[in-house]
Parts: C-alpha cells; structure tokens; sequence
C-alpha cells in the first residue's frame, strides 16, 4: 500500500529546538528510505507564509494568501512512500527527523477507481 | 449415528472453546474481521446440519475453520459476479485460493488477534470493547452494560476500529521483537483497563463487573500460554492477587472496605497462592516492569496475617523502585501512604503535601482522603475534617461518597466531646 506521511511542526520551532534536525540529516534518511526501495517521493516545503490557496466555484477561481487553515503546526514536508502495512508505514514516520519536533500523520493514499 | 440433541449439545460445546480460536483463524485467510465472523456462523450452522448427518470429525476445529473458508469463497464468487468493481474481490479469491492452511500458524492466530485489537493505532476506546467484542465475544449489549454505555455506542467505536484496520491496512499480525514491548505494553494495558472497570467501579450490577474481572483474568492466562513474559506473568499475578480480596472488600449493600479492614479470612488462598508463584517467576527474571512491581507490593500484603503485620519497610522499598522506573503521582501518593505506615503520620503527610502542592492530584480524590486520614491521626481535626470535605467534593461514587460522610461524622462526633 502507499502511505503519505505528513510532516507539521510549528515553524517558528523547527529549526530553533536542541534537538532540531539539520538538512544533512533529513537528507541522509531520505536517502536510506529511497535506498530501501520503499521511497516514492518525499520533499520538504518554504514556510507557510509562501503558501497561497487555490478555490475554484462555479467555473470562477479564486486566490488567496496563505494556508488553508491556520493551525499551531504547519505543514512542513512529506513522505509518499510504499510500505507492506501500516506498521512498515509507522516504522518509516517515526524515523523522521523532524517528528522529534513536531508530529507526522500517516494516511493510507485511495486507489482511484477508474 | 449421535442423535441430534447430542450433536447440538457438541456444537454448542465446540462454539464455547473453540469459536474464539477458528475465528482469529478466519480472519487471518480471509483478511477482514466481517467476512470472517460471516464465514464463522455459516461453519456452525452448515455443522449442524453435516454432523447430524456424517457424525461429529475428527477435528471438529479444523472442519469448522475449512467450511468457513469454503463459505467465504462461495460469497466471494457471487459478490464478483454481481458487483461493479471486482478488482479487489478477485484478488481476495486468489489469495484464499492459493492459500494452504498452515497448520502451525494456528496457535499463533488468537495471538494476532489480539494483537490487532490493542494496536495503538486503534481509538484508545475502541481497543477495549474490541477485544472483548473478538477475543472474548462479548455481546455490544453486554460490553455496554459493563461501562454504562449504550450499546449503540458500543457498537459504533468497533465499526470504526474494523473499518480503520480495513483502510489503513493494519496487519494481522504478531510484532517483530523490537516492537513487541511497546505493543505488548498496549495489550497488557486493555486487559488491566478490563480489569479494573469490574474491579474498581461500584456503580452498575455486580453480576456483569465480577464477569469484567474474571474475563480480564482469562485474557491474561490466555496470553501467559501464548506469550509468557515477565510482565503478562505480573499482570496476571497483579489482578489473581486483587481478585482474592473481592469477597472482603464488599461489605454487602456495596460497601467498601479497605484493606486494613478487611476480614483475612475471606481472602482466597488459591488465588493468592497462584499470584505469589507468579510474582516469584517474574521478579526471578530481572526484566520485569511496573506490573510485576504492583504485584510484588500486592503480594506482600497478602502473605501478612493482619494488617498490623504487614511488612511496611519492603512494600516501601518496591514503591521506591517503581517510583525510579516508572514515576507517577499516584505511585507517588501510594508510597507516600506506606511511608506513613513505616515512619508514622508526620513523614507520610509531609510527602502527600508536598505531592499536593506541586499542583498534581489536586483533583484526585483518594490524595485528600489519603491527607485527612493522616492529619485525623495527628490529632488536627480541621485540617482532616477540611481534606475529607474537599475529597468529598470530587467523589461522584455514592459508595465512596457514604464512605467518607461516615468518617465526617466521627470527626464531628470527637470535636463535639
């Protein structure tokens, strides 16, 4: 199954804490989650402030600044990777650096009928 | 041939002792907890019909389980024929086709399915009725009953959790050894929540709470055959020791009596022999953890002949250990209250008021009962008097309540004299 962790943390902590994570870590665990095969994607994100929404009602569209909701945490990045189960998923979100700073919330991505 | 009032009477006695069984069997083939407990009715009700007629198997287990597993395919195979997307259906078919029944993987099924139930990722207050509703099938009605809720509710948090297991694909399965304390903690943690719903609440019948204990109790000795760690040996020794003090401590009319009150000699010497035995195995391995502790303590009370005979000096020595291991304000207060008994009144309520002022247990009702008591036997009537008022504020059990207005009177009655 494909699973996507979602990364939030309250952004003006992330990188301010003891045990903040630096780039090189994040990367090097990328890394051995891509080496293990079990990678699909994942990336980290701006800041929220350079975020701008996006709604579309009856044909018109319209653009707004910022996230769609303001929360405590923010969401900083995200894994899309293919575990067997959601205990394989669980294992791949708790080695994410940045869960020592904020949380990661798995969700199990819908199959599309076509 | 057996007449058929026989072969009822031997369903009836397979479904009691081994339903639970061919069930976490079912559900391992079949991959989804409805279409097993399906294929689990129609095993039985096929039985009654085929055993009239060719007589009981060998194996009655596993001729149930195969038959459930026929079912199951059979509704398979029509579903795919009449349903828009038989994708996944077909793929169900396969697997169960191919599937050879692994023989050994049987003991380990009921295991998996507990392990299922109690996965942290399930709501907190849908693993407890879960696993009573599978692994000790529990009617919604009578889960509801015990925890004073409707049994709609019931029933809706074990939609939700079978549905969860469904779409984000929990596995049914035991867990690898580096996850199997943290996941055991959860399992180890409904069964004592079983425990102690039956134990410790005086509201509701008495009837469905001693059934609570005495299937929290069933559930850990079933875990000790499956999976004999120190701490499921300490869980089931914590609650075979609690358990022996039942008849003691109701003082009929749903009264409870405290342990230095109670009756000894209405302990159970057989429960009480069991748990010490048990105590003695885990604390024999070194890695035992906070139940084997509790349990120790526990034993330690049970093996005095009266309350004055207890040996204070060794259960505050294992308050002190678990307090290192596994702090917590409540062990805090217990070791506080046994600090009372070993050194006196003063030193206990100097730790209870340090506990009191940090804020915690502030609004925890036996840490002002705890208070009041020590201050009653300093002699400080208002200050005790003030505590038990305090605690009597945040009681909402009548028992507790009717407890704690009796000793309100007997201050009163001393201050008056």
């Amino acid at each position: 199954m494909k699973y996507l962790c979602l990364v939030y943390c309250d952004e003006t902590l992330l990188h301010g804490l003891p045990e903040s994570p630096a780039d090189a870590e994040c990367m090097a665990y990328a890394n051995a989650i891509h080496d293990s095969g079990r990678m699909l994607a994942a990336e980290a994100l701006k800041p929220v402030q350079t975020a701008t929404t996006v709604r579309v009602r009856g044909g018109q569209t319209s653009l707004t600044d910022g996230p769609f909701a303001e929360t405590k945490e923010q969401l900083a990045g995200f894994y899309l990777v293919e575990a067997r189960d959601l205990n394989e998923a669980l294992n791949i979100a708790r080695g994410i650096p940045a869960a020592r700073v904020g949380s990661v919330e798995v969700r199990p991505v819908r199959e599309l009928q076509p | 041939m057996p007449g058929s009032e026989a072969v009822r009477a031997a369903i009836d006695q397979v479904y009691r002792d081994e339903s639970r069984r061919i069930l976490a069997t079912l559900i391992r083939l079949l991959g989804d907890f409805d279409l097993a407990e399906e294929a689990l009715h129609e095993a039985f009700f096929t039985a009654v019909e085929r055993w009239q007629r060719d007589g009981i198997p060998a194996s009655p287990r596993a001729w149930l389980v195969s038959t459930g597993r026929f079912k199951a395919i059979d509704g398979l195979r029509r579903r795919a024929r009449f349903e828009r997307s038989p994708e996944a259906l077909r793929q169900a078919l396969e697997r169960l086709e191919a599937d050879d029944m692994n023989v050994e993987e049987l003991e380990d099924d009921r295991l998996r399915l507990i392990f299922t139930c109690c996965h942290p990722a399930l709501a907190a207050d849908a693993q407890v009725p879960l696993t009573l509703r599978e692994v000790c099938d529990l009617t919604t009605e009578e889960i509801g009953r015990a925890f004073l809720l409707a049994p709609a509710t019931i029933a809706q948090r074990i939609v939700r959790a079978k549905a969860k297991i469904r779409e984000a694909g929990i596995p049914y399965q035991v867990p690898a050894r580096d996850e199997l304390p943290e996941r055991l903690d959860s399992v180890l943690r409904v069964i004592y929540l079983v425990f102690n719903e039956g134990y410790s609440a005086s509201s509701g019948e008495t009837v469905v709470r001693d059934e609570l204990c005495a299937e929290a109790i069933r559930l850990g000795r079933l875990l000790r055959e499956l999976l004999p760690d120190p701490e499921v040996l300490g869980l089931l020794a914590l609650m075979l020791l609690q358990a022996s003090r039942t008849r003691a401590r109701n003082a009929g009319e749903g009264e409870l009596v405290l342990l230095d009150a109670q009756d000894r000699s209405l302990w159970d010497q057989v429960l009480i022999a069991e748990g010490c035995a048990l105590v003695q195995q885990a604390l024999c391995t070194q890695r035992f953890g906070p139940y084997t502790l509790q349990a120790a303590i526990a034993a330690v009370h049970a093996e005095a002949a009266t309350a004055q005979d207890t040996d204070w000096a060794q259960i505050v020595g294992l308050y002190e250990v678990l307090l290192r291991g596994w702090p917590s304000p409540v062990i805090e207060l217990n070791h506080a209250a046994a600090v009372a008994q070993r050194d006196g009144p003063l030193a206990g309520l100097a730790l209870i008021e340090g506990i009191l002022q940090r804020g915690d247990l502030r609004d925890y009702q036996p840490a002002h009962c705890a208070r009041a008591e020590l201050c009653r036997q300093l002699g400080r009537q208002d200050q005790a008097r003030e505590a038990y008022r305090t605690a009597l504020g945040l009681t909402r059990q009548a028992p507790e309540r009717r407890f704690i207005e009796r000793r309100l009177q007997v201050l009163q009655a001393i201050s008056r004299r």
